[in-house]
């Protein structure tokens, strides 16, 4: 090897490290290690205070409580719902501006997707509180119409939690549909016509296949938000919408325990990551197949 | 500019900067919502020119788990309640005793001020002394529920749909107390506070039918109970003043077996490092006009002497349509809670609201 061409390789391999580095210290320090942080914590046991001893007890007590696993089973549950009406509304949405909107037109229905996403989440739920609490617009407008008698209470029922988790995620949904349905040759769907298609089969053998990726990127994106998320649950749900991440919450800040809401956090990741395993087993996925290619 | 003149320039705004910042003194104040108002933070940076007030609203539990966060460090002076002082500092270490000698008690109200002196003493040190104190209580539409006088009216079948509380521990000691029992006497003894906690549990749980949501803050309550949707609910005393100042039929009612009494105290955080400052801004909000403005602002009442002839005419009235001699002699004040019982009481809360019924 010339000495020319050593030097040469030292800064291409300086240039992947720099390059790299802040990726790495990124995922290192805001990812890696709190979550090693939270595995210590959440194992540690309160025997008095100021007093604490190594032990599995914050999760033997996750699973003696049937409240918290049933609050997990019902934000899981939830979440996939909302993930699944996100997928069935954003698909034709994703469809008509990848593949039958104008060029011109595209831009800007792309842009008026992402216009609500310019609005922080807070003040989106409570532009729904707005819309449908019992005085509220649509309350008022129905008995306006005389399709109702009374005011009708739209608010505060889990009905309501998954048009605004299904809102808030929506577009999550749509934009990796849009790139990925964006990159299809037209030339594909007239061939499957051509060969004596309906829209069905073209739509089932060819569209949904090519889109896998983009169906599973947002499908993965979407779960762990909404599975994740907190305001929404909180200010739209009723009295007994209880969601996980409230859990979480509540054990750090009300209750002062700490250990016990790492435990919490780290059976919530847990969770979702076992859903999202066995969702991509059940539908013939893996990750290197569809999420690394879109 | 060239780079060589740049960086000398930015070197020099740099120390600027820095000689300016270290003679100023910072007060990083931790506290409630409108209990240092922009006015008075003004006043009190004019009577201190050296002092610069920042200010990070918060409520009892974020103040503790903030300052335990930082083991009591980035705060210097905070506000948690009177019940919130002794088991924290037990439990995580997170206050500095006072120098009582730094503040003038003569003003404060020697009831309050005692009563908070001997709820967070420790090994003969004082941690806390008393501020703004207020209550809990219940709030109703007279219009439309003119009969409601105790907690357990909220559960009320007449009121069907109509009511709300917030899901915190306020509302299991006012069920605790409508229902005879003395919660505050059972912290003594833990297995007894956990059979009347149950017995609350199933009441709020049959209950749940009549609440229509349960509020999680003064704005949502406040539009429920203004527009009509409610016409009762467990509310703080603050909140209700300032709806009534909307609205005369919205008043506060002091439940039958008595409001629940908070105090808001002053505390040092363990490792703050403007006491001085500290001291002084708990000497300055306690003169008489300064009194007159927090109450104002917080609807809260001062710990100090003759604090209601200096509430401002609103809230006086607000008060005097709440509250009978009797009721302010019926008060019952928060008492310390002992290591455990926020679990205990957490428990009950998410039993409470995992329920399904209603």
């Amino acid at each position: 090897m010339s000495f020319k061409g050593s030097t040469r390789q030292d800064a291409k391999r300086l240039t992947l490290l720099l390059l790299f580095a802040p990726f790495t210290l990124w995922i290192l320090l805001l990812v890696v290690l709190p979550h090693i942080g939270m595995v210590v914590l959440s194992l540690r046991e309160k025997v008095a205070p100021r007093i604490y001893e190594f032990g599995f007890g914050n999760y033997i007590d996750f699973i003696q409580e049937p409240i918290y696993w049933n609050t997990l089973l019902r934000t899981g549950g939830m979440s996939l719902l909302v993930t699944v009406l996100a997928l069935l509304i954003g698909f034709p949405v994703a469809y008509y501006i990848a593949k039958l909107a104008g060029n011109r037109s595209k831009g800007a229905l792309f842009i008026l997707c992402l216009i609500p996403l310019w609005v922080s989440d807070l003040i989106r739920a409570f532009g729904w509180i707005l819309l449908l609490r019992e005085s509220g617009i649509v309350s008022t407008t129905l008995q306006k119409v005389g399709l109702a008698d009374g005011p009708v209470e739209l608010l505060y029922n889990d009905a309501t939690v998954i048009v605004g988790l299904v809102y808030t995620v929506i577009l999550f949904m749509i934009v990796p549909l849009v790139s990925t349905l964006d990159g299809m040759d037209n030339e594909m769907i007239e061939a499957g016509y051509n060969l004596g298609g309906n829209s069905f089969t073209v739509m089932r053998r060819i569209v949904i296949p090519y889109a896998m990726p983009g169906i599973v990127a947002g499908c993965i994106v979407v779960f762990m938000l909404t599975a994740g998320s907190y305001l929404t649950p909180i200010l739209l749900g009723g009295k007994n919408s209880s969601w996980f991440t409230e859990q979480i919450y509540d054990q750090f800040i009300r209750r002062y325990n700490w250990e016990s809401g790492a435990a919490f956090g780290f059976l919530l990741l847990a969770f979702t990551s076992l859903v999202i395993w066995i969702g991509l087993k059940l539908s013939g996925q893996t990750l290197s197949s569809t999420v690394a290619k879109s | 500019m060239t780079m060589k003149t740049v960086l000398p320039t930015v070197l020099l705004g740099v120390g600027l900067t820095c000689s300016g910042a270290s003679s100023a003194e910072t007060l990083r104040l931790l506290t409630w919502g409108n209990y240092a108002p922009d006015n008075v933070i003004d006043m009190f940076e004019a009577a201190n020119p050296d002092i610069d007030v920042e200010v990070t609203l918060s409520n009892n539990e974020e103040m503790i788990a903030k300052l335990r966060a930082t083991g009591g460090s980035g705060f210097d002076l905070a506000q948690p309640s009177h019940d919130r002082i002794y088991a924290a500092q037990l439990e995580y270490e997170l206050y500095k005793p006072l120098d009582l000698s730094k503040i003038d008690t003569s003003t404060m109200t020697p009831s309050l001020l005692t009563g908070v002196q001997e709820n967070t003493t420790i090994d003969g040190e004082v941690y806390a002394v008393p501020h703004l104190w207020g209550t809990s209580g219940l709030m109703a539409n007279k219009t439309e529920a003119p009969d409601l006088t105790g907690w357990g009216d909220l559960c009320d079948p007449k009121y069907k749909g109509k009511t709300s509380m917030r899901l915190t521990r306020t509302i299991l000691l006012g069920t605790a107390f409508d229902m005879g029992e003395d919660p505050f006497a059972a912290y003594a003894d833990l297995d007894e506070y956990q059979a009347i906690l149950d017995k609350v549990a199933d009441k709020l749980i049959a209950c749940k039918e009549n609440i229509k949501a349960y509020w999680q803050g003064g704005d949502d309550l406040s539009a429920m109970m203004l527009s009509g949707e409610i016409v009762a609910s467990e509310t703080w005393d603050s909140t209700a003043y300032k709806l009534y100042g909307e609205n005369e039929n919205i008043v506060f009612v002091p439940p039958a077996t008595g409001a629940l009494a908070w105090i808001d105290t002053f505390a040092l955080p363990r490792k703050g490092k403007a006491d001085e400052a500290a001291y002084k801004w708990i000497n300055f909000v306690s003169q008489p006009e300064i009194v007159t403005l927090l109450s104002a602002s917080s609807g809260a009442i001062a710990a100090v002497n003759g604090a209601m002839d200096l509430l401002p005419p609103d809230k006086k009235a607000a008060v005097n349509a709440a509250f009978t001699d009797d009721d302010v002699a019926n008060l019952k004040f928060f008492a310390n809670i002992p290591p455990g019982v926020e679990d205990m009481e957490g428990k009950t809360l998410e039993k409470i609201k995992a329920a399904t019924g209603g």
